[in-house]
């Protein structure tokens, strides 16, 4: 699932998008380092595979529905966590960018959601010690389908998160994961079927490549990995902390009385960041109208409203106006060319 | 400079799973001379081909570009002595505009941009494909794509000319174009081919593969008329040494 | 799937748009990929509340669109492909937040409902901003700035490579899969164990073309670092265009200019 710029927050986005680039600066040392310059085409060419596979729909056993690859355990498998998480973050990127999908302020959070997890968490310390490099039928799929269902839980774990933490969405923490990770322990086991058939007909093709393609196991990859995870928790945390709209979670808390759903976790923490947020803003906040819902005791005033309404449409209309008297001559003519 | 000689001895090759695909190929291809390498599906002219320019080292054997023989130390100057057009133009076009993919081999040489602009332009009038030089390689048509792979390769001035199939899948008027472009070189040539009228018109000189070995070498004309050779190879008398079936005449 | 079927063929169509010749697409890429960041950047950072006060930034993506001559039908078909994640989530806000925040006359919008139309908003936002980003600069001069932006060359290469194949393998998938389905009438996705040989055969046919590729690279003598042959220059006007769009953005951002406005216009009126 896509992460998208309509439901982050800044703080969540942009600390995202550090610890995605510092991974992927990283992993790019990595794959200089480690491996020869033939990963490069790999890599592209890999990656536009994914997006080839995904255009192939299976049929999921006793459902009547269809699901489609999603990959990041595969590229894992056969690049190597460096260089599969260079590639993700490459497919994630041309996501963002040509299909819409997610968006670029989002795209440091899918690429954590979809690149950290199965390259770094299911590939290394799952896949590769059940699996191992052998050919065993059992072991890569039990490797597979464990790994791949990690990395899925993980990442809805990450999706929650970030979502909450932005305070666009109003759906409580509790309900939301308890909507997510059902699904994406279905989409998880899907995945880890697939990622195993697939392999174990390449590798029963070219055996050869079972041992090429299990790139570098570094010595450090032990506290390269503890490293990450903490970077990872301390992220989440400052990210949580320092989450740009928490007025909305303080909103949901101030109405505890009438809304039972409200999740009951995290509440100390809601009250908390949005006390800071209070002192520490920067930029007031302007809702529809003049009023932000903390102070408006009652409701926003019609008369606010209409006038709100008015600049509006007179906005649209200057913004209609400019776009027209703008637009370029030549446009008619190559319309008709 | 003796750089146009193209010398194989005794080469070996197998591939990782096994399959051995040259065993023993010897052969001497001097200053011009244009060699047509012929042979059924998996007789090994790919690998061979491969071999010329270091994409593979043989298991036994050496090749030798003039005085050099291929190592991995020497493959910098052997790549730019020989230049390799690939038989699927879509693995060898991969930049943005024909300009920069004509441009790649030259920029990686460590050229001026002066000089490397020189090149392209020049490259690109040899191919005739100078008016395609914004365009994105991969949006071309098969004839275009043909002339833009070959023109990436001339940029790099070689001396010797290595194709794979560079025929293959074209339109008949597109494959006249570069039969015709490839008669106009100079360089020493290697081409690879099922196309056997291709090997009349252009070559000087055919090389036949089977299982990996060199069944016969000689002019284009004497072993396309060796009838039980070429059956024996899976090859076929050039359409135009047959008899034509129409007006009944031929030789 | 054929939303992506349909949506990798019309990827096509954005590179003939991004290869267009316009005062836009004229502009530095850099420039563009910074404004952009800074667009995304400030809506995003607005009260989960805020709807009018968003609507100014609507100005530079259809600035984009009519200097730019991108159809603004194609923008929209193709954020109606988009997978609606967003939508699917911000839904739930009318049915949780009830409380009533504006009146208008007899009708009273709820927390909720203003929230999700925020949420819409952005959706709008955002997603046009890096379309029309693309659809104005074109793939591969993003990657230039990328690497301007002292991105790592293996990182840039390997981008540039992916969507270089994309079209290549994505054909490649819909020929196996047509002559699939023309022997699967009945079946309506591939069945789980035929997937496995036909989607493995298609990865091993696009790890030959790797090997193949680079063979060809290194071939040219490729030794991992693209030279860019269009040089990139940073002039006047494209700093010009970062700090007029930044400043109106920003502006826009503090200042709620519909509201002024209208109440400018309503005391005029008065």
């Amino acid at each position: 699932m896509h992460m998208a710029d309509a439901l982050i927050s800044p703080a969540v986005g942009g600390a995202a998008w550090a610890g995605a680039a510092g991974l992927a600066a990283w992993s790019a040392r990595k794959v200089r380092l480690e491996m020869d310059d033939r990963k490069a085409p790999l890599m592209g060419v890999l990656g536009a595979f994914v997006f080839s596979a995904q255009m192939i729909n299976f049929a999921i056993p006793a459902t009547g529905s269809s699901g489609h690859l999603g990959g990041g355990l595969l590229l894992a498998i056969l690049l190597g966590p460096h260089a599969a998480f260079l590639t993700i973050t490459s497919v994630l990127l041309v996501q963002a960018l040509f299909f819409a999908d997610g968006g670029l302020l989002a795209l440091g959070c899918n690429v954590l959601n979809l690149g950290l997890f199965p390259c770094f968490i299911a590939y290394p310390l799952i896949y590769r010690p059940i699996a191992g490099t052998g050919l065993a039928r059992g072991r890569v799929m039990a490797g597979a389908l464990l790994g791949a269902v990690v990395a899925l839980l993980m990442g809805a774990f990450a999706v929650v998160l970030e979502t909450t933490a932005s305070g666009i969405s109003d759906l409580p923490f509790s309900s939301f994961l308890l909507f997510m990770l059902p699904i994406h322990l279905a989409i998880g086991i899907v995945e880890g079927l697939v990622t195993a058939t697939v392999v174990l007909f390449v590798y029963q093709a070219r055996p050869e490549l079972a041992v090429a393609g299990q790139g570098s196991t570094g010595s450090g990859r032990a506290v390269a990995v503890a490293l990450l995870l903490a970077a990872v928790i301390t992220g989440g945390l400052l990210s949580w902390f320092a989450s740009g709209n928490p007025d909305g979670l303080e909103w949901s808390i101030a109405r505890t009385a009438d809304t039972e759903e409200l999740a009951a976790p995290g509440e100390g923490v809601h009250a908390l960041s949005a006390h800071i947020q209070e002192k520490t803003v920067l930029m007031p906040d302007y809702a529809f109208g003049d009023a932000s819902p903390e102070e408006s005791a009652g409701v926003v005033r019609t008369g606010t409203t209409v006038a709100g309404l008015v600049g509006v449409g007179l906005t649209l209309l200057v913004a209609g106006t400019l776009a027209l008297v703008f637009r370029p001559r030549r446009m008619s003519r190559g319309a008709s060319a | 400079m003796s750089h146009h000689l193209v010398e194989a001895r005794d080469l070996y090759y197998a591939y990782p799973d096994g399959t051995a695909a040259l065993r023993g190929v010897s052969f001497r291809f001097t200053h011009g001379e244009s060699v047509g390498v012929v042979g059924a599906n998996g007789a090994g002219k790919s690998t061979l081909l491969l071999h010329l320019n270091g994409c593979l080292s043989p298991g036994r054997g050496a090749v030798r570009i003039g005085d050099v023989q291929v190592t991995r130390k020497t493959l910098p100057d052997v790549r730019r002595t020989v230049g390799m057009v690939f038989q699927d133009p879509d693995d060898q076009l991969f930049m943005p505009s024909v300009r920069e993919e004509v441009a790649f081999g030259p920029l990686n040489a460590g050229l001026a941009p002066e000089e490397v602009e020189d090149r392209v332009s020049k490259a690109l009038e040899t191919v005739d494909a100078s008016h395609l030089a914004d365009r994105p390689p991969f949006r071309l048509s098969g004839g275009e794509k043909r002339a833009v792979a070959i023109a990436s390769v001339l940029s790099l001035e070689p001396d010797v000319l290595v194709m794979d199939e560079p025929t293959a899948n074209l339109d008949p008027h597109a494959r006249r174009k570069t039969i015709d472009l490839l008669r106009s070189f100079h360089h020493t040539r290697v081409i690879a081919t099922h196309d056997l009228d291709l090997v009349l018109d252009v070559c000087t000189r055919a090389l036949v593969l089977h299982h990996g070995q060199v069944a016969a070498d000689g002019s284009p004309a004497d072993v396309f008329r060796d009838e039980a050779l070429l059956a024996a190879c899976h090859l076929e008398k050039p359409l135009r040494m047959q008899a034509c079936p129409v007006c009944g005449t031929g030789d | 799937m054929a939303a992506i079927e349909s949506a990798l063929l019309q990827t096509g169509r954005l590179d003939t748009l991004a290869r267009q010749d316009t005062a836009v697409h004229r502009i530095d890429p850099r420039a563009k990929v910074i404004t952009t960041a800074c667009f995304v950047l400030l809506v995003v950072s607005f009260d989960k509340y805020t709807v009018a006060a968003m609507i100014p930034f609507l100005v530079y993506p259809l600035a984009l669109l009519t200097v730019g001559r991108v159809p603004p039908g194609f923008v929209l078909t193709r954020l109606a492909l988009v997978s609606p994640f967003a939508v699917v989530i911000g839904v739930f806000n009318p049915l949780i937040d009830h409380e009533p925040m504006v009146r208008l006359g007899p009708v009273v919008i709820t927390g909720g409902w203003l929230s999700f139309a925020s949420i819409l908003l952005r959706f709008l936002l955002t997603l046009s901003a890096a379309l029309l980003l693309i659809a104005t600069t074109g793939f591969n001069r993003v990657c230039l700035a990328l690497e301007r932006f002292r991105v790592p060359p293996v990182f840039v290469v390997q981008l540039l490579l992916l969507y270089r194949y994309l079209f290549v393998l994505a054909r490649e998938a819909a020929r196996v899969l047509r002559a699939y389905r023309l022997r699967a009438i009945r079946s309506r996705g591939v069945s789980l164990r035929v997937y496995g040989s036909l989607v493995g055969s298609l990865l091993l046919r696009t790890l030959d073309r790797g090997q193949r590729v680079y063979t060809a690279m290194g071939c040219r003598g490729f030794n991992g670092i693209l030279h860019p042959s269009i040089p990139l220059r940073f002039r006047t006007v494209d700093a010009a265009f970062v700090f007029g769009w930044c400043a109106f953005f920003i502006v826009a951002r503090l200042y709620p200019l519909p509201q002024h406005l209208g109440h400018a216009v309503l005391e005029f009126l008065s």
